[in-house]
């Protein structure tokens, strides 16, 4: 064995691999070819972890002491738009929420209506994609009951969530499975810790999806589409973030 | 000396070499990565929550003119370094960790994650791996296993005092490892390693779900977020020692035969 050869092989191979790798890993993560074979363990965390658990099985649950003194915003923290404006001004009172798409019966819900409806409370962990989380208290109506009576079709496969609030120009948006969407925790939720849910949480009404990170749980929800495929709503990729930013649409981990 | 009848003995065998340099590979990224994913919010709190209105134990501050870290009631700083730091443009950035240290280089949390979820498999399932095939093959049980008389206090003190006047030696012919070595090799790949893969799932809110006792264990998901930055702190830290070891032992060596695999030696010294 030859040392010398070898050990300037190893100098600069490892000058080399060093100074590369900042660069290369830079120009791998603008290769779209290389996002999907990075993007790939997205689909493995989603059948992991779908598969690991009853696939109805509940996140944990708290008690009031455990709630976050405050319970932080991010994203919009105000539509501002001036429907929206004008609509909070009335308490919300004259608020749709659109169920449109893949349904048998569809149908429009004021807030009166699904504050008729039977209600889940429930007290759970939100975490954000950023890192933090907060602990609050939801009150809302089971999506189950909504899509029942609205009469969701075989044919539907997701649902597409609609907001009020834009984000750079762009509509935001988010859309969950069927699965998420009949688990009992999955609410549209109109009060948080006992109180009308505060504007910059997403009044007046915000989807909880438990298992999912904070981005997923739509705010200022005015309509819930049903489809067959994500491809035709917004770039396609099932959400606001999914589209412009290249975050997962399951958003599990 | 080392004539056998047989094929002369790799000091590293091919499971452990592989292993070994895509192991290496994974943590790089991982770290990289994970920095990335740090500078997202760059607090670090016990329990089930926190977000910026809580107590945050470890914090990063940043603003154009100065960064700086806060431990409990200690703030350190570091401008030019964690909070305030210039790009390759010479621009001020205020992100915690610098360019350079993270993956991608730029800040995007979403190809962040990507790269750390993606190396999280490869990692684990290659850990997973190495563990099961080094006890078949008996690399634990021949090499990382500590028998008694080297648990002796008298052969341990005489350990250190060797580490401590910078002689690294093979502990005679049968061990390629000595105790030092050993003890912080089991302790990494036996539980640094594995409580990187636990505490981060427990970050999951699906794996919460699915194994509430996960994020129990840890005391809440912040806490495992906390424990998981820590965890990182402490693979640096070996890897730091690691290559100080290296360096002393002779760098290229020791490279070259985790390389190739080496050969096993009988006499002690270098
Ligand atoms: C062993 C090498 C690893 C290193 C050095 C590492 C390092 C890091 C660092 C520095 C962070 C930033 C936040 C924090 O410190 O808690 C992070 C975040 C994270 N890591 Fe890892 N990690 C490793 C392995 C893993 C593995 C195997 C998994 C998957 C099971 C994982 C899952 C996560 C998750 C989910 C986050 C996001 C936490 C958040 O939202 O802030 N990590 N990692």
């Amino acid at each position: 064995m030859n040392n010398l050869l070898t050990r300037r092989k190893l100098i600069t191979a490892s000058a080399i691999g060093a100074g590369s790798l900042l660069s290369g890993c830079d120009s791998l993560s603008r290769s779209p070819a290389f996002q999907n074979i990075l993007g790939s363990a997205e689909n493995a965390n989603f059948l992991v972890q779908r598969a690991l658990g009853d696939r109805l099985e509940l996140a944990s649950e708290y008690s009031i002491k455990d709630l976050s003194p405050k319970f932080r915003a991010n994203g919009t923290r105000d539509p501002g738009t001036a429907d929206y404006t004008a609509s909070a001004a009335q308490g919300f009172a004259d608020w749709q929420l659109r169920l449109t798409g893949l349904f048998g019966k569809p149908q429009n819900f004021s807030l009166a209506a699904l504050l008729s409806m039977p209600q889940r409370t429930q007290i759970t962990r939100h975490d954000c994609v950023e890192g933090w989380s907060a602990i609050g208290q939801w009150t809302g109506v089971p999506l189950k009951l909504l899509l029942d009576l609205a009469q969701l079709q075989d044919k539907a496969k997701f649902l597409v969530f609609h907001c009020a609030d834009r984000l750079g120009g762009r509509p935001y948006y988010e859309s969950i499975d069927l699965l998420d969407a009949f688990h009992p925790q999955t609410i549209m939720a109109h009060r948080l810790n006992g109180e009308a849910v505060p504007i910059e949480n997403g009044a007046p009404l915000r989807l909880r999806v438990e298992r999912q990170l904070g981005y997923k749980h739509a705010k200022y929800v005015t309509g819930i589409e049903a489809v067959a495929t994500l491809d035709n709503i917004g770039s396609g990729k099932g959400g606001y973030w999914e589209d412009v930013a290249n975050y997962e649409w399951y958003a599990g981990i | 000396m080392t004539d056998t009848p047989e094929r002369k003995a790799l000091r590293h065998r091919l499971t452990t070499r592989l292993w070994h340099w895509i192991n290496a590979l994974c943590l790089l990224v991982l770290l990289m990565s994970g920095l990335t994913i740090f500078n997202a919010h760059p607090r670090l709190y016990w329990g089930e929550y926190g977000a910026n209105g809580d107590y945050a134990w470890a914090a990063v501050g940043s603003s154009q003119t100065l960064g700086y870290v806060r431990l409990g009631e200690t703030k350190v700083e570091t401008t030019g370094f964690i909070g305030n730091w210039r790009d390759s443009e010479g621009e001020i950035q205020t992100w915690a960790f610098p360019g350079w240290a993270t993956i991608p280089s730029y800040y995007s949390l979403a190809d962040g994650r990507r790269w750390h979820f993606f190396f999280a498999w490869i990692f684990s399932i290659g850990l997973a791996f190495f563990m099961i095939r080094s006890l078949f093959n008996r690399h634990v049980q021949n090499d990382l296993h500590i028998n008694r008389s080297e648990w002796r206090p008298s052969h341990i003190l005489r350990d250190i005092k060797n580490h401590l006047r910078l002689r690294f030696h093979d502990d005679g012919g049968v061990n390629i490892y000595n105790i030092l070595q050993k003890l912080s090799y089991i302790g990494v790949i036996f539980i640094l390693l594995p409580l990187m893969i636990f505490t981060g799932l427990a970050m999951s809110p699906a794996m919460d779900a699915n194994w509430p006792w996960l994020t129990d264990i840890f005391g809440g998901r912040q806490s495992a977020r906390s424990v998981h930055f820590i965890g990182m702190f402490l693979l640096v830290l070996f890897f730091i020692v690691h290559m100080i070891t290296l360096l002393l032992a002779g760098p290229f060596k020791q490279t070259w035969a985790m390389i190739t695999g080496g050969e096993r030696k009988e006499s002690g010294h270098e």
